[in-house]
């Protein structure tokens, strides 16, 4: 098994996340709307949608310190594992946790790297859609992981969070923002029902997430 | 000028303080917990220290101060404003160039005092090649709207804002140098008028101006702020070129479209379904929330000064 080590930010790692965050305050204003779940230093899973780099940047902005310090992002090791620098940006500067979708080594299995993550303590960001979303769907279905972490470790609370307008900002295609003003809308935690079925509960945390689209007619 | 300043300085601090200490008062009083309107005029109270604070930093920056703060201001206002509207992916370019163009060219022309091409740039190129851009891309979904309120905003964020520091750039006889306090007595005057209608509306307030458009606005509060705002600009007249009566006057036309501003701005959240332009200011709401009645105010009132102050 991958043995992950995690420590608090380093001191690149904090310079970075408050560099980002007033960044995405100058560009987007942004603000989180605790509608259901209240800032909380315990161990969470947030899942979000996801259009663009810049999500991951917005939701951990809406974040304190605290939470920012222990709190990483899973991304996709084919793509920021490719090239050394881009490993440096992910996991040196960006502190995420890199999974790859096509493993095959047992030391690569993604649920045993969050896993680790988890029983360290510490706390993650996930896009359960698995990829951005470059379609004109709102959400694309969720892949499995998020049932399985949450049947591995029950405890841990699964926080929807919606990101509003980051696909007006940035749409697909292009690499310059236009400031817009958004908000990260923070539900009710989610938790697998006793019994539930695996699809069942993906489609749940999917309907739950859609439904905290402040302005879904804005979407477009 | 030195003196002029620190005399509005001076009234300021005391207006301000007065404020805190009565709504303190008020606060002691009322049954708790306090009332929504009681927190709001607390949280609206603490916004105007800062807000003061911030204009007086900017103040002392003079032209500096002043170019790149509405152009801040002008920032705020743009974003707000546009994310409320209905935007396309083919809108992209257009978006960013009303940021990253638009913005910085009418503030570098305001700074350089162009006049010719700072009264025609927007309403002009911008208005002509916008569009443009936007039929260019081919995307013909919803055209009239989105190029409607992409020049809208423009117009209201940037073109009508720039008017503010522009007054720095009026050549008034006998009173060069001294333009800085030109903006100094119309934003005090304006959102002066803001204020007073709000307390003329709340202590007197029963008959409304327009309920289909703003719940808020009453006849009272307009008459009563619009009075008392014109003797507050009568007041002011020593630090502009205009005799008391003039400054009574030009503050009454200034405050007037102020007036109606604030309507326009109301008419359009109403359009949208928002409460308020955003979450800038605490207790008032978005940046356009507090400068509604300013961007109308600012370019009449810059074309009454030219017309009949300048040479």
């Amino acid at each position: 098994m991958n043995k992950l080590s995690l420590k608090t930010f380093t001191l690149l790692q904090t310079v970075t996340s408050v560099g980002l965050s007033a960044l995405a305050w100058m560009v987007t204003g942004v603000r989180p709307i605790w509608n259901g779940s209240l800032p909380s230093d315990r161990q969470r899973i947030y899942f979000a949608n996801h259009t663009s780099h810049g999500d991951f940047i917005l939701l951990s902005a809406c974040l304190s310190e605290k939470e920012r310090a222990i709190t990483h992002a899973v991304a996709a090791g084919e793509y920021w594992g490719k090239s050394r620098l881009r490993r440096f940006i992910a996991e040196d500067m960006l502190s995420s946790v890199l999974i790859n979708r096509q493993w095959t080594k047992p030391e690569e299995n993604p649920i045993e790297i969050m896993l680790s993550v988890l029983d360290q303590g510490h706390s993650l960001i996930l896009f359960p859609e698995g990829t951005r979303n470059m379609t004109d769907e709102p959400l694309l279905a969720f892949r499995s992981g998020l049932y399985n972490l949450s049947m591995a470790r029950p405890e841990v609370e699964l926080i929807p969070c919606w990101i509003e307008n980051m696909s007006r900002v940035l749409p697909k295609g292009q690499f310059l923002p236009v400031p817009l003003l958004c908000r990260v809308v923070f539900g009710a935690p989610v938790a697998v029902g006793p019994g539930e079925e695996r699809r069942a509960f993906l489609e749940r945390a999917h309907a739950t997430l859609l439904a905290l689209n402040p302005r879904p007619e804005r979407d477009d | 000028m030195r003196h002029e300043i620190s005399i509005l300085i001076i009234g300021l601090l005391a207006v301000l303080t007065t404020a805190s200490i009565v709504a303190a008062i008020l606060s002691a009083r009322a049954p708790k917990p306090l009332s929504s309107t009681l927190v709001n005029l607390t949280q609206r109270i603490n916004a105007w220290w800062v807000m003061v604070a911030l204009m007086t930093v900017a103040f002392f920056f003079g032209r500096y101060g002043m170019t790149i703060l509405f152009a801040l201001i002008s920032f705020a206002a743009l974003r707000e404003f546009v994310t409320l509207t209905h935007t396309r992916r083919s809108d992209h370019w257009v978006l960013l160039g009303m940021f990253g163009i638009i913005i910085p060219f009418q503030y570098w022309l305001v700074w350089t005092a162009w006049y010719g091409l700072f009264v025609i740039f927007i309403p002009v190129y911008c208005f002509l090649l916008m569009p443009a851009i936007t039929a260019l891309h081919g995307d013909t979904e919803r055209f009239l709207e989105r190029i409607a309120a992409q020049q809208w905003a423009v117009m209201i964020s940037v073109y009508c804002v720039s008017h503010v520091p522009a007054l720095l750039t009026l050549n008034v006889p006998g009173f060069e140098g001294r333009t800085l306090l030109l903006i100094a007595f119309l934003i005090i005057v304006v959102q002066g008028s803001d204020v007073l209608q709000y307390i003329f509306g709340k202590l007197f307030g029963k008959h409304r101006f327009s309920p289909n458009v703003s719940p808020s606005k009453t006849w009272e509060g307009l008459i009563g702020g619009l009075v008392s705002a014109s003797l507050l600009g009568a007041l002011l007249s020593f630090v502009t070129p205009f005799s008391p009566l003039q400054a009574a006057a030009v503050a009454f036309v200034a405050c007037s479209m102020g007036f109606l501003g604030g309507l326009v701005a109301s008419a359009i959240k109403r359009d949208q379904g928002v409460k308020d332009w955003g979450h800038l200011i605490e207790g008032h709401g978005g940046m356009m929330d507090r400068t509604d009645s300013l961007v109308f105010a600012a370019p009449v009132f810059f074309h009454i000064v030219r017309y009949f102050w300048t040479v």
